[in-house]
This record gives C-alpha cells, sequence and structure tokens, in this order.
C-alpha cells in the first residue's frame, strides 16, 4: 500500500472513531445521567429520621477554653465559630458539622449514643471533585460504634482511601469533634 | 380619694409589679437568646468577611516541593549533586454556580524559566467540569489523563519517595495532561469510569514516549486518542483500576508511525499501618520502525509496601523495572527504601536511597534523595 493510501485510510479510520465517540457518548450520558442520579439528604430530613420525626430544640456548646483548644487541636486549625448547634435526646445527641476536605466543606451528620459511640454518620453535602468515595456506607460504616480515647483519637483504626487523603481526614475529625462535644455537655449536665 | 381608694391603687400596682417582673428563670431564657443572637450575628460576619477575602467562589491552593539529589552512576561516568525547588504549583479554582466549576494549576518547573534557564513555566490543568448529574460529570480543557496512581493526585504529602517513582516517569509520562472533552461517574457501591477523548502523543523517531507529550501547546491534532478507565473502591483502603488507551497514530502522520496501545493496571490497599501498592503498564507501538529499534514494546511495573511507624512516620520500600527498548539488554531496575515524616496533614519531609541495576553502568545511578513538600 502507497504511503498516501495508508495517510487517506488513517485518515478514514479517524473520523470513523471519532463519530462512533460522539454516538457513544451521546448515549452514555442520556444513560448515565439517569443511573446515577443521586439525591443528598437535607439537614432537616436528617434530624427528623434520627428523632423519628420528634426533633428537639437545638442548643449549643460554646466554644471557650480548654474545650476550644482541644478542638483546635482535632481540626489542626482554629475553629471558625463561637459556638456548635447540636439536637439532644435522653439517649443521642446529634450534630451536623463541616469541615474542608481538599478545599470544599464537607458536611457531615453524627449521632453519639448515650455510652458515647457513633451510633450513625452521614454525609450531607460533598462537594469536592475526588474522594467521592467518603459519602458511602462502605467506608463510613468504619466509624460506626467508635469512641474517643483519652488521646482524643478513635478507638478503632479507619483505613483511607488513595488519593482521597484530605477527605478521610476531614471526616475523621469531625468523628473526633462529635465524640469530644458529645463528652463534654454529658459531663456537664451531669448525665 | 378615700383612704381606702388609695390602699386599693397601692395593692393594685404592685400586683401589676409582680405580674410584670421577669423571674429569674425568664431573664435568664431572655439573656441566651440574645447572646445566641448576638452569635449569630458575629458568626455571619465572620462568614461574610472570610467570603469577602476568597472572592466568594474563587479558591486559591497549591502545592510545592524542595529536593536535594546526590546520586553517581555505577560506572562512575556522570554524577548529580543538586538542590533543586522541583515544583511550585498554583491552583486557582472557581465556582460559578452548584454545578459548573473551573480547575486550574500552573507551575514553575526548577525555580526559574527562559533563555538558558533549565526550568519550565507550564499549565498543568485547566478545564471546566460540569455536573450532569450528582453521581455524572463532563469536562472539557487541559485535563489530566486517568492513568497510574499518582497522575491525577500527586501533591508531594500524597506519596512515599522524594521524586515520583520512575514508572510513572519512564513509562507513565507523568505529568501528563492533554486538552480533550470526558465523562466521569461512579455509583454508590464505589464503581467509577472515566472516558476522555483527547489530543494524541507525538512520539519522535528515537520513539521516547515521554517527549511525544504535547501539553496542548499548539499540538498538532491530526491524531486523537481515546482513554478509559474502570475503577474500584468500594471495599475502604482499597483501590483497583484499569485504564486502556489507543490511538491509530502516535506520529501524527510521519512516516514511521503506526498505532499506540497503553495498558496500565493497579491495586493499591491500606489496612491500618500497612500499605500496598503495585502498578504494571504497556505500551505497544505498531510498525515497523518501531519494531526495527526494537521499541514497540515498552513496559514496566512497581511493587511497594509501607509501614506508619506513628501516624507522623512513615517507611517504605519500593522494588521497579523496566524497560523502554532499544539494542541489547535495556531493562533497569530500582529499589527505593526511604522514610516520610509528615509534620502535619499537608507538611511533609521525606529521604529514601535508590539504587539502579542495569546492564550498562552507565544507565544506572545510585545515591540518596531529600526532599520538603507542602500543599494547601
Amino acid at each position: 500500500m502507497s504511503r498516501s493510501n495508508l495517510l487517506e485510510k488513517r485518515t478514514a479510520m479517524r473520523y470513523n472513531v471519532l463519530l462512533w465517540m460522539l454516538l457513544v457518548t451521546g448515549v452514555l450520558m442520556l444513560t448515565l445521567k439517569t443511573v446515577y442520579a443521586e439525591v443528598y439528604k437535607t439537614n432537616e430530613a436528617f434530624l427528623s429520621e434520627v428523632f423519628a420525626g420528634k426533633v428537639p430544640t437545638p442548643a449549643h456548646v460554646w466554644l471557650r477554653g480548654d474545650l476550644k483548644a482541644q478542638v483546635n487541636k482535632i481540626l489542626m486549625h482554629p475553629y471558625g465559630k463561637l459556638r456548635v448547634k447540636y439536637w439532644k435526646s435522653a439517649d443521642k445527641s446529634a450534630w451536623i458539622l463541616e469541615e474542608i476536605g481538599k478545599e470544599k466543606p464537607i458536611t457531615t451528620g453524627i449521632v453519639i449514643n448515650q455510652p458515647g459511640k457513633i451510633s450513625k454518620i452521614e454525609i450531607l453535602a460533598f462537594r469536592e471533585s475526588r474522594g467521592w468515595e467518603v459519602k458511602y456506607p462502605f467506608f463510613l460504616k468504619q466509624f460506626l460504634n467508635a469512641a474517643l480515647k483519652a488521646d482524643q483519637q478513635l478507638d478503632k483504626p479507619v483505613d483511607g482511601i488513595t488519593g482521597a487523603t484530605l477527605s478521610v481526614r476531614a471526616v475523621t475529625k469531625l468523628a473526633r469533634m462529635a465524640l469530644l462535644l458529645h463528652q463534654h455537655e454529658t459531663a456537664r449536665q451531669g448525665n | 380619694m378615700s383612704r381606702t381608694s388609695i390602699w386599693a391603687l397601692c395593692l393594685g400596682l404592685s400586683m401589676a409589679g409582680v405580674v410584670n417582673a421577669e423571674t429569674t428563670e425568664q431573664k435568664i431564657e431572655r439573656l441566651e437568646a440574645e447572646l445566641n443572637a448576638l452569635a449569630d450575628e458575629v458568626e455571619r460576619q465572620q462568614e461574610s468577611a472570610s467570603e469577602a477575602k476568597t472572592s466568594g467562589r474563587t479558591k486559591v491552593g497549591g502545592y510545592g516541593e524542595l529536593h536535594f539529589n546526590s546520586t553517581e552512576t555505577d560506572d562512575g561516568s556522570a554524577s548529580k549533586d543538586e538542590l533543586d525547588f522541583h515544583r511550585f504549583v498554583l491552583f486557582l479554582n472557581h465556582d460559578f454556580n452548584e454545578k459548573t466549576r473551573f480547575f486550574s494549576e500552573l507551575e514553575v518547573e526548577h525555580s526559574s524559566a527562559g533563555d538558558g534557564k533549565g526550568g519550565a513555566v507550564e499549565l498543568e490543568q485547566a478545564y471546566i467540569e460540569h455536573d450532569i448529574g450528582s453521581n455524572f460529570q463532563g469536562k472539557a480543557g487541559l485535563i489530566l489523563v486517568p492513568v497510574g496512581i499518582i497522575n491525577e493526585t500527586h501533591e508531594p504529602a500524597t506519596f512515599y519517595g522524594v521524586e515520583r517513582n520512575v514508572i510513572a516517569k519512564y513509562i507513565l509520562p507523568t505529568t501528563w495532561r492533554v486538552g480533550g472533552v470526558g465523562l466521569s461517574g461512579h455509583n454508590a457501591k464505589g464503581f467509577s469510569f472515566d472516558a476522555i477523548l483527547h489530543e494524541g502523543l507525538n512520539i519522535p523517531d528515537t520513539f521516547n514516549i515521554r517527549s511525544g507529550r504535547q501539553s496542548t501547546g499548539n499540538a498538532v491534532a491530526k491524531d486523537f486518542a481515546v482513554t478509559g478507565r474502570l475503577k474500584y473502591t468500594g471495599i475502604a483502603g482499597l483501590e483497583l483500576a484499569a485504564t486502556a488507551q489507543y490511538q491509530s497514530d502516535f506520529a501524527q502522520g510521519a512516516v514511521y508511525g503506526g498505532s499506540a496501545t497503553l495498558l496500565e493496571t493497579h491495586a493499591a490497599y491500606t489496612r491500618g499501618s500497612i500499605g500496598v501498592r503495585a502498578l504494571y503498564a504497556r505500551w505497544d507501538l505498531e510498525g515497523s520502525a518501531a519494531q526495527l529499534a526494537d521499541k514497540d514494546v515498552q513496559s514496566g511495573g512497581y511493587v511497594e509496601a509501607s509501614y506508619k511507624v506513628t501516624p507522623k512516620v512513615g517507611a517504605f520500600v519500593r522494588y521497579n523495572v523496566w524497560d523502554n527498548g532499544g539494542v541489547g539488554d535495556t531493562e533497569i531496575t530500582q529499589t527505593d527504601l526511604g522514610v516520610n515524616y509528615w509534620l502535619n496533614d499537608k507538611v511533609v519531609f521525606k529521604a529514601d536511597y535508590q539504587n539502579q541495576t542495569a546492564s550498562n553502568n552507565s544507565k544506572a545511578s545510585d545515591g540518596f534523595n531529600l526532599g520538603m513538600g507542602y500543599q494547601f
């Protein structure tokens, strides 16, 4: 085959490949848009589920003195607010907290039961482009029944996600922070 | 007014006082409400100030790494003792709205660029990403090829070793960026895919794949390439992935050209303090010219084991083997041993020792490397 015939054949093949790519892409986009649709739970829906429809009036824990220092140590940066809002019933407390993964906040709902262990954890908003694995049960189930040790680390290991270290650390920090604040409020209220 | 009326008035006024006076409990509740309202306002103002500082939806970030390399070839014909600010990178990202965003990465390599300088200023990423569905995105622009472990996530705190591993240099031409369009999606089971149509390589007649990167700088676009990746991350700590790429003419019309196919697969698993990574990649270049040069197959891989002694200190060992082809025995192996010390999540200090072996001793370098890296 001559050089010019070879180049013509290659050009024709290129256009065929491009045409097929466009067709396949169009079909893929229509199909996957439906298949991959997913809706986040709102904060209100999360709380309603946790408290069986009877969401208590929110309370606040003020971050001062040692408590503030401990929260900042867990987050490894100053917490930007004066207080943390939470919801409490006789047997549990619920926290909706945010921490930046790589560059955007991950909103996480965490429920601590009265022995001071995590009984529920859900990602209510994940805005990063990478590290999406942290929002699914196959990752979050590692936190269930985790408690806080004296050194304010979790008492069970959390395996990470390759390439999403910062998202994993952000969720882990929020779990530790919720456990710490639950401990503090439980002690303060003498429960 | 009679005395009785005066007494009645006084009694009435005192009763009214009792009714209107706050109880201590009511006063505490009111003060608590006022304090919370005040705190709400302070926090709102803090958030507004914070958003104003970053122009709201525009974010700046970056990473960088300083390296010291001290190596010498096995035959003593060449040595290197260099201190190099290898990469200084700035990210500038912007959210147009909740569904559409822009990412960019601008890099200065080797500290300075220009005539007679060894460095370069390079645009490494600049693309628009749009959420077509909640777990399904489209992107267009200058994007990173979805291949290997560190091509897309290469901030120094995320990997072991001062330099990026040699397979990600000689077989996978990291940082490999291309102009193109792509789709990606994931589901709740941990499966994800990427598919991109992009500018192809323009490999010279030395068949050096890394030299074929065009990086979307007046890139010859007679022949495009397609890349697809499937990834599974549905078990915490585990990543399994495979990438395939096809380009019908790697020389963009030059006489020595032919098709190029890349297959890459890797596994990474972290359990507690222990981490294991393995990667294999292979190029097949079609055409008699590549065959004659014995460069038609170029492949390599590595296995790496690591152990976190403490959350801040980790040690690793890695064995790499690769072959870019050519006359004679061209296989090279490299063993790396080293430690990372993370000062915090985003700052790392590194040290490692490398030992290479090759049939041609001038191609093998041994020595040690020190590094500092950061990201924000």
